[in-house]
């Protein structure tokens, strides 16, 4: 397990103090300090982690927010923000000697603007929430995470996260216009708008994907797309993962990137299609879903041209779906992978790499071997078209050692996608969970460079420590030049 | 001109910021110099040319990655992958024709610190959004790297974005590593003849709101659409729209939009080859072009909300003679003025404040772009920010001190 930092003993005999001075800044019932009260608020989507905060602060206002961090700031307080806590990585893991910020009452949706196709929308409105609003109209928000019944918009930009179509139509940083930012010396800032790219620095890119380090989002704008004319989804089996992973390739070798092209392998097959009979074929090592969408002419087109490619992949079998209740049957099955998995195993862990795809073979069965090693089962659902592996490890938190291993289990299948040239993670965010995998990827120096820019943010690292970086350095400490002594004749380099 | 120096290697690139920053140097970074004549017209000690950092080190069609030496010119990346029938999808412009340097002779570097787009950025987004790793080299002399060679990727903070738009003043980048996608299979341009300023930003509105996937919508004021569009309806502005995709596809949906557009105005369409010409036109902007009639005049580019451009565009011809080219849907505006001290320079920024967005100089004698400001200006806590950023990466001002504001 992540250690956390220490809990700061000067800052928690001053607990009373603190809760006090807040409940001026948020009056009500926006300030909870009651043991009962912040439960809920221990732990976030990895339920491994668990930690008590200090104290729960749910501002209902920038302003409010603006004080209540500039407050922590002028007293060396940490601030850990959180959207709907279903990260999965432990971004939202609140701190014992932190306040946690509770974002779930900006929940309003600003305004719509279908002629610049945006809208405005307060971080604490759910994904779903925004599709919900605008679907009367024929448009939609188009990242669109498993979780999106739940999580925020706010959670989404700080994770940047993914979903299935985001192949075709891009991650939440390719989804946004525009963002206010609150730094956590309590200066308001606003990035972008309902206009393209940054005038300056694009700090909203950077805000995008900083799992809560960089500052507390207010305010988000979207880009709103028009829905397709239709999507139609086939249903592809494969004797071996590595002719699905062929067919993958000669699809995106072929020219068409799909909306969707998902990939399970044996045992989430299993697993799903006993939880929700979707007619998944049993006796297939790999199923593909690949969903086109467009108007009606080129989805048809489009699609006779993946059944000639999957056939020329050996696929044993091919289904297209007919009607919108079956292409929505075909989804049902992959959208309940990680709950299915939840019927067979009392626990499970899911990991969120990203490979070269052209990896996937290899991967797959070093995964199998490592399933022995750890004596834990694997399940594994995929985003196939960028390579996003999800393997769902199957535990047993009540037995001892079980959790160990697992984590074990998963560290070594993150390193491994390390190795074949990939990354620790896809869409799920870096947290707690992956923190301590961080050199793995990046030398001391790329880590320090990252961290110089956390201080140009929060100069005194006061925003959700102990996430994302293994070891924290002091601004004054980063900042110092280093002389490269030896540098000082002109270098010895042609000259035209 | 400053005294060059010209690496080999990565390894040079650290050796020379290394001396730079003992003798308290400043370095122009300069991959291949097509856009030496943008940005602020500052005085460096020394220029730091990576045209030798040169050639694809990686390109794998079907997981769609290409990573290239910084240096590579941007022209042997576009035929490389359009070989495999594949392309930047981002379509960088050329600033070549506008600032009457010779065509096609962007680096990659250059194409991504610039962020470079063109009319495909409403649909593919810009130079950012395929922007998936680097490695370079910081004002700090250290060499670092961020992101990665896969396509989806959240691992630590996303430093590609801040590098796309930075203009050298960061780090100097070495290599990189972009997403490559499938060229469309075939094109199609309607046109929609005779409309003005606002009835065209209605019809763009309308057309960007219908399912028709349009990765192109513009709209030329008549002059500019007589030179584009020789033969097609002679004195009037056009708008126009690109749909791209496979046969069936482009043929329905010309079709739809069509239908949708017919109560808008005289309707014609445009056959692939030719609508290849004009979306490159447009890209690059060569009506305003160096050695056309208005090609010693200044230019600016401005960003702002679709529906918002006909209005900017129209409070900056009361004040002064200007001529407009709308992009984006009426997003992006190129707008050229009449020369004047500033360049147009009070004009244009009092409406950029009016209807939001910001507004870059492009073209303008040095003298001019020394004096006012050339990107937009940033104050208060906005301005402290970026100043604190700069100095996180380059505490000392090495790296193209200057190059978007004073002491930046
Ligand atoms: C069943 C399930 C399925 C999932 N499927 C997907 C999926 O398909 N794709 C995917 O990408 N993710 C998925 N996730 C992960 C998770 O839902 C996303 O990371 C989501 O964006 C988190 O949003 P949240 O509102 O719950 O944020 P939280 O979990 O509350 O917080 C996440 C991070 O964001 C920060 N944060 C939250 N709000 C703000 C704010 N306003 N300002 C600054 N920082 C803030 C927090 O500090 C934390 O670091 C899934 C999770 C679950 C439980």
């Amino acid at each position: 397990m992540v250690t956390m930092p220490k809990p700061d003993a000067a800052v928690l005999a001053r607990r009373e103090a603190i809760v006090k001075a807040l409940r001026a800044i948020v009056p009500g019932e926006g300030v909870i300090a009651s043991e009962r009260e912040m439960k809920p608020y221990e732990s976030d989507g990895l339920t491994a982690y668990r930690q008590m905060p200090m104290v729960v602060v749910l501002p209902s206002t920038t302003g409010q927010v603006s004080a209540v961090l500039k407050y922590c700031h002028d007293n060396g307080i940490k601030v850990v923000p959180r959207g709907a806590g279903t990260s999965l990585s432990g971004g939202a893991l609140p701190l014992g000697d932190g306040v946690l910020l509770g974002m779930a009452k900006f929940n309003r949706i600003h305004s719509i603007d279908y002629a610049n196709r945006v809208a405005v929308v307060g971080p604490g409105v759910t994904n779903l929430a925004v599709s919900t609003a605008v679907a009367h109209a024929g448009f939609y928000y188009a990242p669109d995470p498993s979780s999106q019944i739940a999580c925020t918009i706010g959670g989404n930009v700080a994770e940047n996260s993914g979903g299935v179509h985001c192949l075709k139509y891009g991650m939440t940083t390719n989804n946004v216009l525009g963002c206010e930012l609150v730094l956590i010396n309590g200066e308001i800032l606003r990035f972008g708008g309902k206009h393209l790219d940054s005038a300056g620095y694009d700090l909203l890119g950077i805000i995008t994907g900083s799992e809560g380090l960089l500052g507390v989002v207010t305010e988000i704008t979207v880009r709103l797309l028009k829905k397709p004319e239709t999507a139609r989804a086939v249903l592809v089996g494969f004797y071996s993962s590595e002719d699905a992973g062929e067919c993958v390739s000669k699809i995106i070798g072929a020219g068409i990137i799909p909306g969707g092209m998902e990939m399970m392998d044996k045992p989430a097959i299993h697993a799903v299609e006993e939880f929700v009979h979707a007619g998944y074929p049993l006796d297939v090592e790999a199923l593909l879903i690949v969903e086109l969408d467009g108007p009606g002419a080129e989805v048809n087109h489009l699609i006779e041209r993946i059944d000639r490619i999957a056939k020329q992949c050996r696929a044993t079998s091919c289904k297209v779906s007919n009607s919108e209740e079956e292409r929505l049957l075909f989804w049902a099955g992959r959208k309940a992978a990680f709950p299915a998995v939840g019927r067979i195993s009392p626990d499970y862990y899911c990991m969120d790499g990203t490979i070269p795809r052209a990896k996937l073979p290899l991967v797959l069965a070093r995964m199998r071997e490592m399933s022995a090693k750890y004596e834990l089962g694997v399940a594994n659902v995929f985003h196939a078209g960028d390579g996003n592996l999800h393997p769902l490890i199957l535990y047993d938190a009540n037995k001892p050692g079980e959790l160990e291993r697992c984590e074990a289990f998963g560290a070594e299948i993150l390193r491994l996608c390390v190795e074949v040239g990939g990354v620790l993670t896809g869409e799920h965010g870096v947290g707690v969970e992956k923190r301590d995998l961080m050199p793995v990827m990046f030398t001391e120096e790329d880590l320090k460079q990252q961290q110089r820019l956390k201080c140009a943010f929060d100069d005194k690292g006061l925003l959700n420590p102990g996430k994302v970086f293994p070891t924290l350095h002091r601004c004054a400490e980063l900042g110092r030049m280093h002389v490269h002594h030896g540098q000082t004749a002109f270098p010895d380099l042609p000259r035209f | 001109m400053a005294d060059p120096l010209k690496v080999r290697d990565a390894r040079d690139v650290e050796t020379a910021v290394r001396w730079a920053i003992a003798q308290s140097k400043t370095l122009e970074i300069v991959g291949r110099g097509s856009k030496r004549a943008l940005g602020r017209p500052a005085q460096w000690d020394a220029t730091l040319d990576l045209s030798a950092l040169n050639g694809v080190t990686l390109y794998e069609p079907e997981e769609l990655v290409l990573t290239a030496q910084a240096g590579t010119p941007l022209r042997e990346i576009e035929s490389l992958v359009d070989r495999s029938n594949q392309e930047l999808a981002f379509e960088p412009m050329d600033y070549g024709p506008l600032l009457g340097m010779p065509h096609g002779r962007s680096s990659i570097g250059g194409a991504i610190v610039t962020n470079l787009s063109g009319p495909r950025r409403i649909k593919a987004g810009a130079a950012r959004d395929h922007f998936l790793g680097f490695s370079g080299v910081s004002g700090r002399g250290e060499t670092f790297k961020s992101g990665g060679r896969v396509v989806k990727n959240v691992t630590g903070y996303d430093l590609c974005k801040l590098m796309a738009g930075s203009w050298g003043t960061l780090a100097a980048l070495t290599e990189i590593t972009i997403k490559v996608l499938p060229r469309a299979e075939t094109e199609m341009t309607l046109v929609v003849q005779g409309l003005v300023d606002a009835g065209a930003a209605k019809a763009m509105a309308a057309a960007m709101g219908s399912p028709c996937d349009v990765s192109g919508a513009a709209h030329l004021p008549a002059r500019v659409a007589a030179q584009l569009l020789p033969g097609l309806g002679a004195g009037k502005a056009a708008t126009v729209f690109r749909i791209e995709g496979v046969e069936p596809s482009v043929v329905h949906r010309a079709r739809v939009l069509s239908e949708l557009m017919k109560s808008y105005g005289a309707l014609a369409m445009v056959e692939p080859q030719r609508s290849r010409h004009l979306w490159r036109a447009i890209r690059d902007v060569t009506p305003f072009g160096a050695d056309g009639p208005v090609g010693t005049y200044p230019v600016w580019r401005i960003s702002t909300a679709p529906t918002e451009g006909a209005e900017l565009a129209r409070l900056i011809s009361e004040d002064i003679e200007a001529e407009f080219i709308f992009d984006w849907a009426g997003g992006l505006i190129w707008a050229v003025l009449a020369p004047s001290d500033d360049a147009g320079e009070a004009i244009v920024r009092a409406a950029t404040t009016i209807c939001g967005g910001h507004a870059m100089l492009v073209r303008a004698p040095a003298a001019i772009r020394a004096m006012v400001p050339v990107f937009a200006p940033e104050e208060g806590a906005l301005a402290a920010l970026t100043a604190r950023v700069k100095h996180g990466f380059d505490p000392q001002g090495a790296l193209n001190p200057g190059r978007m504001w004073a002491g930046i």
